[in-house]
């Protein structure tokens, strides 16, 4: 039998956790003024490079880095692997804060904010042309599916609290969440299938402004491959982070043997890369070592020196060794979503674009929300099974 | 264990292979609107007098763009939301040439390809305009369109997308667009589409040592409803080498074959199920 995931319990309001709302209170007075004033002021976006920052990392590279739900799913549920289900609650709120994100940072990006509940609900106007319609209505819902998935944790700390009405509800609602749960995981993987394959065939639309090295017909299919390998990236980056932080002892043969799925994903994506450019004649330009293709060749060296890491059960016993692989393969998988979105999207040169310092801080301040968000659920509800350092002095 | 490792993992790369590898089939092209209208620019006749650039800030209504003119008249650099049209020089030594930019009016336009609730369409004349109720300022238009048209008002709180609809606020009441009825030169002209490209071929046949023998927007970009004729090569002034494609055919073709009639993710949500359903019956491999 496994163990049961435990509120890590503690004080909240630790010095980290004030530096933390400090970044998120600057951020948040940043966003009053946006709101009142429009997007010229505060960011450095324009009519050459009308997607910044807040797109390119806030939803595009965060979800990507919240696929950790997905992937650890797409593990314990399809491939059947039971052992790995103390992971799932961790990742699901990884994941559930992630996409969060990416929908405040949405509402903050889109000039026409108030309207934006018409993209779900004006039915009728749906353009199904549109690969961004898809995308909206795919991350809307799986933000929603994401919070279901975790609702059995806030349920069951709900049913040991003191305030009847409460406990009656929980206990009430919690099987029939449970029953339904299955359909509801199933739907958590088929959105993010969708909506991360087709991040990567939005940016196809902009054709010959879009580089050489990234416009193919295969965005989609790399996209999906990154996205999933970034998601055991951050699990295991999570996991081990979370030892440190709130000092457990690590699942280390469990993260050992997830880590590995990083390596035949991180070589098809490099395989499919290299392939696709050589079979579009695009391999002069991979070797032009201008801006381009240097970019494209720190994607490309990133994945393998992730790949690298993993290679061996020896070198995978390692933690260090795992969190080093974890965070390169994030990094790689970030760079790749930037050179797409921004680097590779080229409006003309009498156009530059580079993140304001309002954009830094708001997209940082957001960052620090969803850190805060993440220590206080994990101190609160039943998320981690973290064993305590001196119990695992014992196997 | 009633269902292998190897079978799960079949089913779903096999599904999402299936979903995102289908071969890609070249689009047929988009033909234009029967009442198809549009504009004529050639660069042989354009004197520069950007008559066409006020004319059209007027009759639209739009802040004057005095930064470069401190402070005293409308001359815009270029596009923006405060500028419909522009006139633009090209200048390399041995020759020149003015060229006038707005919206193309494609005849399968990226902007209306990529807005979620089509606030961007095509509609009467086969005009591209803007329908703000639908927009919610996402500027995925803006990312689309390959001639760099449509503008965002970044200094607004309540900020719309800004483009040539080709006066259709005119038109309607009978006239023509501003910067044709002004041109002193008829450097640009209105009419229906299919007269403007016989106007355009009679020209190139007439003059054959002076024009580039082609008229942009024919086919270009999947064509438009705005066509030129120059003496410069396109590409010098502005007009982007798209191919005969338009440039939204791609995605559309990769986003429709995947997502046809909606049957690869039903089939991939109802094959999910069924493994999760099996595995949690069988039990799963012990934990």
């Amino acid at each position: 039998m496994m163990p049961d995931a435990r509120p890590v319990g503690g004080p909240i309001l630790t010095r980290p956790f004030r530096v933390l709302l400090a970044l998120f209170s600057i951020a948040a007075v940043l966003i009053v003024f946006r709101l009142a004033t429009g997007l010229g002021r505060i960011t450095a976006m324009n009519d050459g490079y009308p997607w910044g920052l807040w797109i390119a990392f806030d939803v595009v590279t965060g979800t990507a880095l919240a696929c950790g739900g997905y992937a650890v799913a797409l593990l314990v549920y399809v491939l059947n692997k039971g052992r790995y289900h103390p992971l799932v609650r961790p990742a699901v709120l990884t994941s559930a804060l992630g996409y969060t994100l990416a929908g405040v940072g949405v509402a903050l990006d889109i000039g026409r904010w108030w309207n934006i509940w018409r993209v779900p609900l004006f039915v009728w106007r749906w353009n199904l042309n549109s690969v961004l319609l898809e995308v909206a209505l795919c991350i809307m819902a799986y933000t929603f599916v994401l919070w279901i998935e975790l609702s059995p944790a806030f349920l069951e700390r709900a049913e040991r609290t003191s305030v009847a009405w409460l406990k009656r509800v929980a206990a009430r609602t919690r099987p029939m969440i449970e029953k339904a749960l299955l359909w509801v995981i199933a739907l958590g993987i088929l959105l993010p299938t969708m909506h991360q394959s087709s991040l990567g065939a939005l940016m196809l639309i902009a054709g010959p402004r879009l580089h050489p090295l990234w416009n193919t017909g295969w965005l989609p299919l790399l996209f999906l491959l990154s996205c999933t390998a970034m998601g055991y990236a951050v699990v295991v980056f999570e996991a081990t982070l979370s030892s440190w932080l709130f000092r457990r002892e690590p699942e280390r043969r469990m993260l050992a043997d997830l880590s590995q799925a990083i390596v035949p994903l991180g070589t098809a994506y490099v395989a499919l890369r290299l392939l696709d450019i050589a079979g579009r004649g695009q391999l002069p330009a991979l070797f032009a070592f201008d801006l381009y293709s240097v970019m494209t060749l720190v994607e490309l060296a990133l994945v393998v020196a992730a790949v690298g890491l993993l290679l061996g059960d020896a070198r995978r016993q390692r933690l260090g060794n795992l969190f080093r692989a974890a965070m390169l393969f994030m990094l790689a998988g970030s760079v790749y979503r930037f050179d797409t979105y921004l680097v590779a999207f080229r409006p003309g040169a009498h156009w530059s674009y580079f993140p304001s310092v309002g954009e830094i801080l708001v997209t940082v301040g957001l960052v620090a929300g969803e850190l805060m968000a993440f220590v206080l659920i994990v101190k609160l509800f039943p998320i981690l099974t973290l064993e305590k350092r001196h119990a695992a002095y014992h196997h | 264990m009633p269902i292998s490792r190897r079978t799960a993992l079949k089913v779903v790369l096999g599904g999402a292979a299936a979903a995102v590898a289908t071969p890609v089939t070249a689009s047929t092209p988009i033909a234009a609107p029967a009442d198809a209208v549009g504009l004529l620019y050639d660069t042989t006749k354009c004197i520069g007098c950007k008559a066409c650039v006020s004319a059209c800030r007027e009759a639209n209504g739009l802040e004057p763009d005095t930064t470069w003119s401190e402070g005293r008249y409308h001359a815009p650099l270029d596009l923006s939301a405060r500028a419909k049209t522009v006139v633009k020089l090209y200048d390399d030594g041995a020759r020149s040439s003015f060229v006038k930019a707005q919206c193309m009016h494609c005849l399968d336009p990226a902007c209306a390809n990529a807005c979620m609730l089509g606030a961007f369409k095509k509609r009467e004349y086969g005009i591209v305009s803007y329908d703000v109720t639908y927009c919610i300022g996402c500027r995925y238009c803006e990312v689309a369109c390959p001639y760099g048209v449509p503008k965002f008002e970044w200094a607004k709180a309540a900020p719309r997308m800004v483009k040539c609809e080709l006066c259709n606020h005119r038109l309607a009441q009978g006239r023509q667009p501003a910067c044709t009825e002004v041109c002193p030169r008829q450097a640009v002209i209105f009419g229906r589409r299919e007269d403007l490209l016989r106007e355009a071929r009679s020209r190139l046949a007439a003059y054959p040592n002076i024009y580039v023998q082609k008229i942009y927007g024919e086919t270009d970009g999947g064509g438009t409803q705005c066509l030129y004729i120059s003496h410069v090569p396109f590409d010098k002034i502005g007009l982007p080498a798209l191919g005969e494609e338009s440039t939204a055919s791609l995605q559309r073709t990769i986003q429709h074959s995947i997502y046809k009639g909606f049957a690869a993710p039903v089939a991939l949500y109802g094959l999910l199920g069924a493994v999760m359903l099996r595995n949690r019956r069988g039990g799963g491999e012990p934990s």
